[in-house]
């Protein structure tokens, strides 16, 4: 025990730095998730059939480019996306670069979530909306959004628990990373005490963050109180 | 102040075999005056709703026209159209309030949504609004939620309310932009004959104290006779015929519960 923590203090340093470059990709991720991925959804909701501003060929190209990114095996998919990537940032090889394959599967996710939870919406309220006269956009931010906020938020956290453990493959281009050092020091050097502290943490950071998310989903919510 | 002529509104239905049209509205004409309350019978499917949601435009007619204070909705741009709606109020059987907004919010929401610049106001009235936010549209608010004796309440969400409570920050709300006319969509066919009571009185409480016209759809012929001045009886969509109302009924159907309860025991009624 004392020798497994001796080597932890002895990577003291590159435990911090993959942690920070979890850290990075994950804000990337999210920042890509919410600032494209919310309107993407919220696109997808209204032009969908039956929806309140239904546009066929619009939902049929935002509905596609999901279905897309999130069918293509995760690897592969990182792969595929190198040409883009270098494109995008100027190179396919560390944390910024490994950040671009996470914001599109990000983006995916929580606008297909965003579609689903605006569903879940009373169709009343949109009728509501209507009859005050309000525009699409305020419809959205002003009767939608607040109706769903707390199904937003939870959404929110089931994108950020799957997005740390797509960012522990990301290793393969340089990204590093917490899963990059448990596969390099457990794996790889047959540290596998390392590896599964390194598990252990990632299990606690997710639970946290689950708790924070859930705590926060209540707070906002409330329909049933 | 409203007036039908010749309204028709028929839809296709999606996905069904070829055939002909199905009439929601056939060939309806009528007219509500100003200040009246203008009841609308009829069983479910009848096409009362798709009568009261023309008015407002929420579905425009297949063919003939109505016009509201002159102007034909139908004929609007989409925009000119949510102007107009703004002015037009509308309750619902089923309250539509938003659960994450205090009562206060919902009745302010209105006035928000005509302010373009930055809606600052509204960040006055969050979830989490201080008693006495100071936004003119909150001193509103609040005079209509005293208008339906709900003031008290302005902080609470609409979870923690009655049906009955509900429906009168509903209709709070819907007055709050001081329409010509209110739209009643069913608004006592959720809650029981005590709450029924509390909003029919609150609805003629609009009317004599606003001078508000009221477009009352329910299928509670008790309702309908306790309030309205006439009432158009509809069957299949088609118009059968405008009944008039005596007068007379108007103020004894809404007295209290408990004195109504008194009378019907005591068997002192009909």
């Amino acid at each position: 025990m004392n020798e497994l923590a001796q080597r932890l203090g002895e990577y003291r340093g590159e435990i911090v730095t993959s942690i920070v470059e979890t850290g990075a990709m994950l804000g990337w991720a999210l920042l890509a998730a919410v600032l494209i991925g919310l309107p993407m959804g919220t696109g997808m909701y209204l032009a969908r059939r039956g929806g309140p501003k239904e546009r066929g060929w619009l939902y049929s190209g935002l509905n596609g480019f999901v279905n897309v990114v999130r069918s293509v095996p995760f690897l592969l998919f990182v792969v595929a996306l190198i040409p883009f990537t270098r494109w995008a940032v100027g190179t396919s090889f560390g944390t910024t670069a490994a950040a671009v394959p996470l914001s599109f599967v990000a983006v995916a996710l929580y606008a297909r979530w965003v579609e689903q939870t605006l569903v879940d919406i009373p169709r009343d309220t949109v009728e509501l909306a209507d009859s005050l006269g309000a525009n699409t956009f305020q419809l959205v931010t002003r009767f939608l959004y607040p109706e769903a906020r707390s199904g937003l938020v939870l959404s929110m956290t089931t994108v950020t628990i799957s997005m740390i453990s797509y960012s522990t493959i990301m290793g393969v281009v340089g990204g590093g990373g917490v899963g990059d050092f448990a596969i390099r020091y457990g794996y790889q050097r047959y540290e596998y005490d390392i590896m599964y502290v390194t598990i252990a943490v990632i299990v606690v950071l997710v639970m946290l963050i689950q708790t924070f998310g859930t705590r926060l989903s209540m707070a906002l919510d409330h329909r049933s109180r | 102040m409203i007036e039908f002529d010749q309204v028709t509104k028929s839809y296709t239905q999606r996905g069904a075999r070829p055939g002909g049209p199905v009439h929601a509205l056939h060939e309806v004409s009528l007219s509500v005056g100003e200040s009246e309350i203008f009841g609308v019978v009829g069983e479910s499917g009848s096409g009362k709703s798709t009568l009261l949601r023309m008015v407002n435009a929420l579905e425009l007619p297949s063919s003939g026209a109505i016009t509201v204070n002159g102007v034909n909705l139908a004929a609007l741009r989409p925009r000119d159209r949510r102007a107009q709606r703004r002015r037009i109020g509308m309750i619902f059987q089923q309250f539509n309030l938003l659960a994450n907004k205090t009562v206060l919010a919902n009745v302010a929401l209105p006035l928000n949504l005509h302010q373009r610049l930055g809606g600052l106001a509204e960040r006055g009235l969050g979830s989490r609004e201080r008693p006495g936010a100071d936004a003119p549209s909150a001193d509103r608010a609040r005079e209509m939620l005293d208008f339906v004796n709900m003031g008290a309440q302005a902080s609470k969400h609409p979870a923690q309310l009655s049906g009955g409570e509900k429906q009168r920050v509903a209709i709070a709300r819907a007055l709050v932009n001081e329409p010509d006319i209110l739209l009643c969509d069913e608004p006592t066919s959720s809650l029981d004959s005590q709450h029924t009571d509390e909003v029919m009185a609150t609805l003629l409480r609009v009317r004599a104290e606003m001078g508000t016209s009221i477009l009352l759809v329910s299928h509670e012929l008790d309702v309908i006779r306790g309030a309205c001045d006439r009432s158009a009886i509809l069957e299949s969509g088609r118009l059968t015929g405008i009944a008039e109302i005596a007068r007379l009924q108007a103020r004894e159907s809404f007295e209290s519960y408990s004195e109504r309860a008194r009378k019907y025991l005591e068997g002192d009624q009909e």
